[in-house]
């Protein structure tokens, strides 16, 4: 699946993934393959990803996550890696 | 006619001029091509956003009631110009100072008059303008554009819209120098807040949005994105500007550069008609000179 995390600044991140689990604002959710249509507003917190090498983890404040067709596209306001 | 020291000098001073001018019209080449990939990489994310956010105003039929649509009798004013931090740009910084007068006088002179207007200005140079005209000038967004980022801009908006949610104003007004092309710049004057009503283009109405789940509720996710949506506008209009200040730059430079070289052409004709003049008298001299000791002898 496919994963971009974008700030207004930059693209900070773009590639495939297995899974991504987000803090949300109603509680953490992870998302993995075929997940269905979703929109959710993120917290500040930490955002990891699975990759075939392994996790990677972001610190992301405030943002919004849309799920689409094995597509997720994370907006967020500021990203600490 | 001036001396030929006093030409040859100042020829050296307009060459150096001259090497300076074309410097910095090559820096402002280098760091306009950096601001524009900087409103480059904005795109995405605004988009994306505006996207999610008319999608989901789509779903909730009439539009969502938010602190920030609220039309109100307006007395207080907040007025954000965004000018450069840096000056040597032509006109580009007076032309938003001389935007934010004529706005003020246009839409304003009445809560002026009752010192109802305030001011918050991006980059040294807008700042300093209105507080010596004796406004009331809030926060300090000076030197933003060494390091431009969203975080600092984000802070300047926040200050906007919590002042607006509070009622501490009840209209957000916007200038700034939008980036047509390279030459030419357009000082643009926005209303920021209360938010206008975008007209809503039937034909682009997108019929099969996807079945979303939404986490929390739809209206809370609007809720949680116009506020970001608002700070993105803010942001475009810095990013626009800070493009918009490194073009005025680079062709008012390129002006300066271009005059440097005439008057250098005339300082080097001067030079040159002194100097054969000083020569001619001086042959002169020696051959009068020399016919007078032909004579006397």
């Amino acid at each position: 699946m496919h994963l971009e995390i974008i700030t207004p600044d930059k693209k900070v991140f773009e590639g495939e993934v297995i899974g991504a689990k987000f803090p949300g604002t109603k509680g953490s959710f992870e998302v993995l393959n075929n997940h269905a249509p979703l929109i959710s507003t993120l917290a500040n917190g930490e955002l990891r990803i699975t990759t075939t090498s392994g996790y990677q983890f972001f610190n992301v404040e405030g943002g919004v996550v849309e799920v689409l067709n094995n597509k997720i596209v994370v907006l967020a306001e500021a990203v600490l890696s | 006619m001036a001396s030929l020291k006093e030409v040859r000098n100042r020829i050296v001073s307009v060459q150096s001029t001259q090497q300076i001018t074309k410097a910095m019209k090559m820096v402002a080449a280098a760091k306009l091509r950096r601001a524009q990939d900087s409103i480059i990489r904005m795109r995405p994310y605004a988009q994306r956003l505006s996207q999610i956010l008319t999608n989901l105003s789509e779903l909730t039929g009439e539009s969502v009631s938010n602190p920030y649509t609220v039309k109100r009798d307006i007395n207080r004013v907040l007025i954000i110009a965004v000018t450069s931090d840096r000056g040597l740009a032509g006109a580009f910084n007076s032309n938003v100072l001389k935007g934010v007068t004529s706005l003020v006088a246009e839409k304003y002179a009445a809560q002026m008059a009752a010192g109802n207007v305030e001011f918050v200005a991006i980059g040294k140079k807008g700042h300093e303008a209105l507080l010596k005209k004796g406004y009331k000038v809030n926060g300090d967004f000076t030197h933003v554009f060494g390091k431009l980022s969203f975080d600092t801009v984000r802070v300047a908006a926040e200050l906007a819209m919590d002042g607006f949610r509070n009622g501490t104003y009840d209209q957000v007004e916007i200038v700034y120098n939008e980036f047509k092309n390279v030459a030419t710049q357009i000082v643009r004057r926005e209303q920021f807040l209360p938010i206008v009503e975008k007209e809503k283009d039937e034909n682009a109405k997108n019929t099969n949005i996807p079945d979303y789940v939404f986490e929390p509720s739809k209206e809370e996710i609007i809720q949680e994105l116009i506020p970001k949506s608002l700070k993105i506008q803010v942001y475009k209009a810095v990013l626009e500007s800070n493009a918009s200040e490194h073009g005025a730059r680079m062709t008012a430079m390129d002006k300066a550069t271009e005059n440097a070289g005439e008057l250098l052409k005339a300082l080097k004709l001067s030079y040159n008609r002194t100097r054969q003049a000083a020569i001619t008298t001086e042959i002169l001299e020696i051959v009068g000179g020399a016919e007078a000791l032909a004579a006397s002898r």
